[in-house]
């Protein structure tokens, strides 16, 4: 299962302030032991949302483009860790052990959604169509 | 927190410090088999006192102490008994502390990658190899290892009992190779995590959610790997090539759960960030000069698929040519047979049906229901109805699988 551990902004990072060498070693640590342990997928931290934009749905279904930056700070995200771990406490561990404070969520994956039996019959068909050379699983 | 809550925090522990614990642990007692009992004792001992006085803020050092302060009550017994007793037992202590105390230290590496090597050594045979790295490297239990293989819990706790003294017995050191020792030694380590990935893989019931998790481990322990020895391709291939394979998961099982083939399958499934990993693994074993072995050329394969946005943009000239190096590098039949499908893809059934014939002549394959099952299908391509019509029936009885056997049965008869 995977877990999308997310590190929230703070004015510091909002500002485009730089970690200090200090918090940039213990982050590096961290960084090094999930690659070494195998559980990091991805990781990326974010410019702040001074940099960015939110498109809104226009009336009559268009889009129009909000720029940022954005106010409410404590619930935007300034980066996220992808970890492949084997269950919730195990991304509980890992979450205990970064440096900053991070929220945890699970990622939704392909068996949570359950296929709608038109959707099945759409992809029988299509299997059918194409039923050809074997050999290759 | 409740006793449950404490026991899967504690669960969560293990599996991600078994490993270091029990590296740094044999590097103490320079016996793999020992080191593993040791660390099972604190986790026991860790069972009993968590409940009640909670997880310590760092488990992982908790369990390290509890276990050396173990070990070297026993080194010291055993060595009172040798009448050597307290020089030894001191020396031991002033030599050995300062460096277990430091648990994730630069050396850790190198002992994990001793804990590794030792592991899968060659002296062990592949199933135990593969029970004892579940066990020491992933931190699985006896019975979790039981139910992924489909095989009773004794028989994988004699397995690994009998792979613990055969390391004692036979007297293998807990070292990692070095230089040309290591790539001579690599593919038995890269075998096993391969076998671990494709237990999990191949197990398409899906009835079983642990085997499945095999995967994941086999990953896991294959991206460790890939740290420990970076300069080694046919690591990055192997890696790559799980990697490649795992991105199908969610498109390999229809919505019964029977299995979809890899040209059938709807690629908007695929996980494109598995994909993206793979790729990136099979360019750092490319970047590395050395010639192409079974992984990375598997991988090189496995990425042909990956980037071919529908089955019919497939580069089938480019999979032929990597299957042909691939026959050069591990000849067998089974590559053979795969060649067949991608020449025949690539330069149309006739060219296949040659290779396929030549299969068929040697006989290596006599009792594998693919090798009539492709000349079946090929057969048809080439408008040659009442053959194929018996190759798919005789492909339908030598295969072992009810709902594979169904299909081929449907083809039979679809041949008129």
């Amino acid at each position: 299962m995977r877990y999308m551990m997310i590190v929230k902004s703070t004015p510091e990072t909002e500002n485009g302030a730089m970690p200090s060498p200090e918090e940039l070693k213990a982050m590096g640590d961290y960084n090094e032991e999930l690659v070494k342990s195998g559980v990091l997928l991805a990781g990326e931290g974010l410019h702040p949302s001074s940099e960015g934009f939110r498109t809104e749905i226009a009336t009559g279904g268009g889009r129009s483009v909000v720029d940022g930056p954005f106010t409410e700070a404590k619930e935007l995200i300034a980066g996220f860790w992808l970890l492949q771990v084997r269950s919730r406490e195990e991304a509980l561990e890992w979450a205990k052990r970064c440096p900053e404070p991070v929220e945890v969520r699970r990622v939704f994956e392909a068996e949570d959604f359950e296929m709608s039996e038109e959707e099945a019959e759409r992809e029988a068909k299509l299997r059918e169509q194409v039923r050809e050379a074997g050999g290759i699983a | 927190m409740t006793v449950s809550e404490t026991h899967r925090a504690i669960e969560a522990v293990w599996r991600i410090e078994a490993a270091r614990l029990i590296a740094g642990l044999a590097r103490l007692v320079q016996d793999v088999g020992q080191a593993e009992e040791l660390a099972q004792d604190a986790l026991l001992i860790a069972l009993e006192k968590w409940p009640e006085t909670g997880v310590p803020p760092n488990p992982g050092a908790w369990l390290m102490s509890t276990a050396k302060h173990r070990a070297i009550d026993q080194l010291r017994r055993k060595e009172r008994l040798a009448r050597k007793q307290q020089e030894i037992g001191r020396d031991l202590e002033q030599r050995q502390h300062p460096e277990i105390e430091v648990d994730t230290g630069p050396d850790f590496g190198d002992d994990l990658l001793r804990l590794v090597f030792t592991a899968c050594h060659p002296v062990l045979s592949t199933e135990a190899r593969v029970a004892l790295a579940l066990r020491v490297l992933c931190g699985l239990t006896t019975k979790e290892i039981a139910r992924a293989f489909l095989v009773p819990e004794p028989t994988i706790a004699q397995r690994i009992v009998r792979a613990k003294k055969t390391l004692a017995r036979k007297q293998i050191p807990f070292e990692a190779p070095s230089g040309d020792e290591l790539a001579a030694r690599l593919p038995a380590v890269l075998e096993v995590v391969y076998l671990i990935f494709n237990e999990g893989y191949t197990a398409t019931s899906g009835a079983d959610w642990l085997r499945t998790e095999l995967c994941d481990d086999a990953l896991r322990l294959g991206r460790i790997l890939a740290g420990l020895v970076p300069g080694e391709p046919e690591v990055h291939g192997l890696v790559a090539l799980l990697e490649i394979q795992a991105s199908r998961t969610a498109a390999r099982t229809g919505p019964n759960g029977e299995p979809v083939l890899l040209l059938e399958q709807d690629r908007t499934r695929w996980d494109q960030l598995l994909i993206r990993r793979g790729l990136a693994a099979l360019q750092r074993a490319e970047e590395i000069d050395a010639p192409p072995g079974p992984y990375r050329l598997q991988a090189a394969i496995a990425a042909c698929h990956a980037r071919a946005r529908t089955a019919a943009e497939t580069d089938w000239a480019r999979i032929a040519r990597i299957y042909e190096q691939l026959s050069e590098v591990t000849p067998s039949p089974v590559v053979e047979l795969n060649r067949a499908v991608a020449v025949s893809m690539a330069f149309g059934p006739e060219h296949g049906l040659n290779l396929v014939d030549q299969l068929v002549a040697e006989g290596s394959l006599r009792d594998y229901h693919l090798l009539p099952s492709v000349r079946g299908d090929l057969l048809v391509k080439l408008d040659r109805p009442a053959e194929a019509r018996a190759e798919f029936e005789r492909a339908a009885e030598l295969t072992a699988n009810t709902r594979e056997r169904e299909l081929l049965l449907e083809r039979a008869e679809s041949c008129g």
